[in-house]
């Protein structure tokens, strides 16, 4: 049994101007510890579908399992990074921020002091514990954030473009932090992106979907060793594979994320 | 020498634009243009203040000015901060209360005196009713803003890492309101003061900086009135700037929720 089903998947949003899909019966199994991405173009419903997986949304049809269950509404099973740096709380500190999940399960102060600074550690800003979020820059809200997603321990890390904010340098090194601490942690990771670069660079499977209204177009499993060279041939074949899933339209968007979000 | 630092140099700022103030009215007065018995100069006015300090009657005055204005307010904020927020949280809460509050918020805290008077009598009851009149509505109204203006994001994450209602009021809407709240804090302060003084001066009719001036009105003495004025001043400000001030700096100042103006 696969960690997570997504089983016909489908969303349809009411809206003052009418009825439009979000996304249209999307079908994907993701293993634990597997690092899935998700990539489409802008408005296929990438982020629909996550909020879906995270709880957020209440799909129209079909329905999500994890671990064999159904689920519905949000759990401590999983971990949510938002793209918007504002998702940090202001008026905690980085490790104010980091502990949040551990209070609300009421362990003690000094033992969930403890574990966030192991979380900060992994992401490398132990040295920041006692920052306030708006004296960080955003790539460090950043990891300030998947550390507090990490920090309660939930065996699911759904990401949607946590990096897309970023400039291009940053990006990098976030790429490169996450997918050591993926290796570090072993979370089965669900990372939207519409960045072909990042799919081939972090995921061992790549759902591309297609252009909205959009459904699954076709899985394509990443067969390269970590950590991974972005200047190999190998990797270069597999972004040129995606580009020609994701189709003409959205060949100048993809390659080039960082000028489109 | 060290360079002073922020605070010092806030003080220092508003002192030059007091004493300025200060100046022109002792240049007018001493001109002679106005009389001297309507227009005191400053050294009378000091001379005035010094002897109703020494006296005690100043403090007594301020202090029973202080106590109606602090109870009022407060009782303003027990009620209309958990409310405003209620109102923003619940959409039945909201629908109950809206419409009373746009319906008594527009009149005036003062023309309801006569009418308090009639069912309180004069005294402190009356005073502090006004008084929380007039502050409920700028906490409430703040608050309910507040509330609605918290970061969905910020309710998503705390809901996603478990947080209960009671969680999520404390530890995610509450501070994420608090730039409304504060603002709500310091207008209904101000309308607070306002609404004291302005009650004393009907309602009262022995103690309190509001009822000291309408009763100086009698013996035409504008020193008095202007010394309590000046009191009145110093005791809203000292306000202004200690507690809410402070209270500003160490949240949402430091929070970088707000931000100082430019310069
Ligand atoms: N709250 C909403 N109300 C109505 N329609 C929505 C809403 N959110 C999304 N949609 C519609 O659903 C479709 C999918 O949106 P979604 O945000 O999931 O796309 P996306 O793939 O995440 O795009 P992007 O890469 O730009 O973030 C879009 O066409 C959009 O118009
Ligand atoms: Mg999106």
């Amino acid at each position: 049994m696969s960690h997570i089903e997504v089983r016909d998947v489908s969303l349809v949003y009411d809206t003052p101007a009418g009825r439009v899909p979000g996304v249209q019966a999307a079908n994907f199994d993701i293993e634990a510890s597997e690092f899935l991405c998700l990539l489409g173009p802008s408005g296929c419903g990438k982020s629909t579908l996550l909020n879906i997986i995270a709880g957020f949304l209440s799909p129209t049809g079909g329905e999500i399992r994890i671990g064999g269950k159904a689920v519905t509404g949000h759990g401590l099973d999983r971990g949510v990074v938002f793209q918007d740096f504002a998702q940090l709380f202001p008026w905690r500190t980085a490790l104010g921020n980091v502990t949040f999940g551990l209070e609300m399960k009421g362990v003690p102060k000094q033992e969930r002091e403890e574990i966030a600074l192991k979380q900060l550690q992994l992401v490398k800003l132990e040295k920041f514990a006692n920052a306030y979020p708006h004296h960080l820059s955003g790539g460090m809200q950043q990891r300030v954030a998947i550390a507090r997603a990490l920090a309660y321990n939930p065996a699911v890390l759904l990401m949607d473009e946590p990096f897309a904010a970023l400039d291009a340098f940053t990006r990098d090194d976030m790429q490169r932090l996450l997918a050591e601490v993926w290796r570090e942690t072993r979370k089965t990771v669900i990372y939207v992106t519409h960045n072909v670069a990042e799919a081939v660079y972090l995921a061992d499977r790549v759902v591309v979907m297609t252009p909205h209204p959009g459904t699954v177009k076709i899985e394509v499993p990443i067969r390269l060793p970590r950590p991974r060279d972005p200047l190999s041939v190998e990797f270069l074949e597999y972004q040129k594979e995606l580009l020609r899933q994701l189709g003409p339209a959205a060949t100048g968007q993809a390659t080039n994320g960082k000028a489109n979000d | 020498m060290n360079a002073p630092s922020p605070g010092t140099r806030s003080i220092l700022r508003a002192t030059v634009t007091i004493l300025a103030a200060a100046a022109i009215y002792e240049i007018i007065a001493r001109s002679g243009i106005f009389p001297r018995a309507l227009l005191p100069t400053l050294t009378t006015v000091a001379d005035t203040l010094v002897s109703m300090i020494a006296d005690g009657s100043m403090l007594r005055h301020a202090g029973y000015t202080l106590y109606r204005m602090l109870f009022g307010f407060s009782l303003a904020i027990v009620i209309g901060l958990p409310l405003g927020i209620l109102m923003g949280r619940f959409r039945a809460v909201e629908q109950f209360f809206l419409p009373l509050a746009s319906a008594l918020m527009p009149i005036p805290s003062l023309a309801w005196v006569p009418v308090f008077i009639l069912w309180f009598g004069l005294g402190n009851t009356t005073t502090v009713l006004i008084v929380f009149y007039a502050a409920m509505f700028p906490m409430l109204l703040n608050a309910w803003s507040g509330v609605r203006s918290v970061n969905q994001i910020w309710l998503r994450a705390a809901g996603v890492m478990g947080a209960d209602e009671n969680s999520l009021f404390w530890k995610v809407i509450i501070p994420g309101a608090s730039p409304f709240i504060i603002t709500g804090l310091r207008q209904a302060f101000q309308r607070a003061w306002i609404a004291v003084v302005g009650a004393e001066l009907i309602a009262t009719s022995d103690w309190g900086l509001g009822w000291v001036i309408y009763d100086a009105k009698e013996f035409l003495n504008a020193d008095v009135m202007i010394a309590s004025l000046a009191v009145i001043g110093c005791i809203g400000f000292v306000f202004e700037r200690l507690v809410f001030g402070s209270l500003e700096r160490n949240t949402i100042l430091r929070w970088g929720m707000a931000r100082v103006a430019k310069g």
